[in-house]
């Protein structure tokens, strides 16, 4: 891959759009449960509204350098999560900059995030903050295991560790695309996939909106503001990466928007179907089913030579 | 300063090393709030909208009127079509509902919360015993009027009001906001001594940093 200045500029135009079809996403969704619930439901605006909000918050409270890197190690594992993935295929600058090793590097990135709370949070002096963030890694790494299979299976079939060279080898149909040709990756894939989408069964480590203990409990003003626009951000980056390495990847930001709602949506639909799991409850179950059938996948992979 | 929590302790690390903590340093502020003068551009303005819009309530209910509070979140009601939401902990938020009376013992807790929830910050004094003590006017424990020892932005007067009557509570509150009269936070800096003095006068067993953030 060359190098050209000008494709900062389109990344970060790209990170620009992500965030607004993040925002909108959200107030979509939100809408979209109150309806279901018999509800009016606020404004699907409304999350840019809080975030103006928590900008123009005139105080903000203090505990200490890692305090603030916290969130700032969020938004950068959001970020880069999304800088590294292909978000338009052909498209030679919305491509980021994606390169020949990039999964290996994405897969570091998805974790980055939740590291960077566990040290800020821990500066916050909250006596819990501890045990949220013990229990957000632990429900995140056996989320990963089936995540991590699927991959594997996938590096396998497309003997490659480039996501844009796998989007390459599925163009040309839906019968190209991983979810045809792999079915059994992508289903363990996204099995994984509602583990970190931060919706039931799966938010019970997002506890700080029911019971305050959680990490992000002491992050107020500025710092608040900052993690709500990584909320925007790394959902979508996900989306975005597994829609190619699963579902043919997009060739256009239109393409983009109408596949990555489709996604977001089976975490939504999956989340207003089933009662929340308790943590130990759900590793259980991401170390059971998902990772069953990840190493079917391996093994299917395999065995086809 | 009664309370043993609040003295320095010496702790022996694992390495052998001794160590003095002073809780008030480690945890509190020490400062006092200052004023943060507003600017009245036209982007203070728009801020100011979105402070009118976005209100994030601390799920706090000091008394009976904590009740009322509920149905907002229900179908019925809906407060969430007003950009009104519910925040389990005081630094996200910035609306403080005092919620019917107060009685001395809760005062003080509300107060610890008030002062740690960020600038610009609201209250409303929901129902008669906020406003004058209501039925409660002559208790032995509760206090009569609210805005003595913090400043108010709205009072919703009844007894108990219905959630409509705080729903237009806060359309009123959020008129004064996009008005630029949404300052308690401010004149809580300004008058601090005068508040302190009143909150002292009936919290006799005052055993917390003066200003907790």
């Amino acid at each position: 891959m060359t190098f050209k200045p000008i494709q900062i500029l389109y990344a970060l135009l790209s990170v620009f759009i992500i965030m607004n079809v993040g925002l909108v996403l959200q107030g979509l969704i939100a809408k979209i449960g109150a309806r279901v619930g018999r509800r009016y439901g606020m404004r699907i605006y409304q999350p840019y509204i809080d975030l103006f909000k928590n900008y123009s918050i005139r105080t903000s409270v203090y505990h200490g350098y890692m305090f603030f890197l916290g969130p700032v190690f969020r938004l950068t594992g959001g970020i880069g999560l999304f800088l590294f993935i292909p978000a338009i295929y052909g498209s030679p600058y919305f491509g980021n900059f994606s390169f020949a090793g990039d999964l290996v590097l994405i897969s570091y990135f998805l974790f980055f995030g939740t590291l960077g709370m566990a040290l800020g949070a821990g500066e916050g002096g909250h006596p819990y903050s501890g045990i949220g963030i013990a229990r957000g890694l632990a429900q995140m790494t056996a989320a990963e295991v089936p995540l991590v299979l699927a991959i594997m299976a996938l590096v396998v079939q497309y003997k490659t560790l480039s996501v844009t060279t796998m989007v390459a080898a599925q163009q040309g149909g839906v019968m190209h695309w991983t979810m045809v040709t792999n079915p059994v990756a992508t289903i363990a894939a996204m099995l994984a996939f509602l583990g970190s989408m931060m919706r039931a069964p799966f938010n019970v480590v997002l506890a700080p909106q029911e019971i305050p203990i959680g990490p992000p409990t002491e992050y107020n003003s500025t710092l608040m503001a900052i993690l709500q626009t990584n909320r925007a951000i790394f959902p979508l980056a996900k989306v975005v990466l597994f829609m190619n390495l699963f579902f043919g990847g997009a060739t256009s930001w239109p393409e983009l928007v109408v596949k990555g709602f489709f996604i977001y949506m089976w975490s939504v639909l999956v989340g207003v179907s089933f009662p929340r799991f308790r943590v130990d409850q759900s590793i259980r179950w991401f170390l059971k089913v998902p990772f069953a059938i990840g190493v079917l996948a391996i093994l299917i992979v395999s065995l086809k030579g | 300063m009664s309370n043993d929590l609040y003295n320095k302790t010496k702790y022996t690390l694992p390495d052998g090393q001794e160590v003095e903590i002073d809780p008030i340093r480690e945890y509190f502020c020490e400062d006092r709030p200052e004023v943060v003068e507003p600017n009245r551009n036209i982007v203070e303005r728009f801020f100011n909208w979105a402070r009118a819009e976005s209100l994030f309530i601390l799920g706090f209910g000091t008394g009976c009127g904590a009740i009322e509070m509920r149905p907002l979140m229900t179908p019925r009601f809906d407060a969430y079509r007003f950009g009104i939401q519910w925040r389990p902990t005081p630094r996200q938020a910035n609306l403080f509902i005092i919620s019917g009376y107060l009685s001395v013992k809760t005062l003080k807790r509300v107060i610890r919360s008030y002062e740690q929830m960020q600038a610009p910050k609201f209250v409303i004094g929901l129902g008669s015993c906020t406003i004058n003590g209501g039925m409660y006017w002559d208790s032995y424990n509760t206090i009569n009027r609210l805005d003595h020892y913090l400043p108010v932005d709205v009072y919703v007067a009844g007894c108990m009001p219905r959630p409509e009557a705080l729903l237009a509570g806060f359309e009123e509150l959020k008129k004064r906001i996009k008005a630029g009269k949404g300052e308690g936070a401010n004149i809580y800096a300004r008058d601090f001594d005068w508040y302190k003095a009143n909150q002292k006068q009936v919290i006799t067993d005052w055993d917390m940093p003066d200003y907790n953030w």
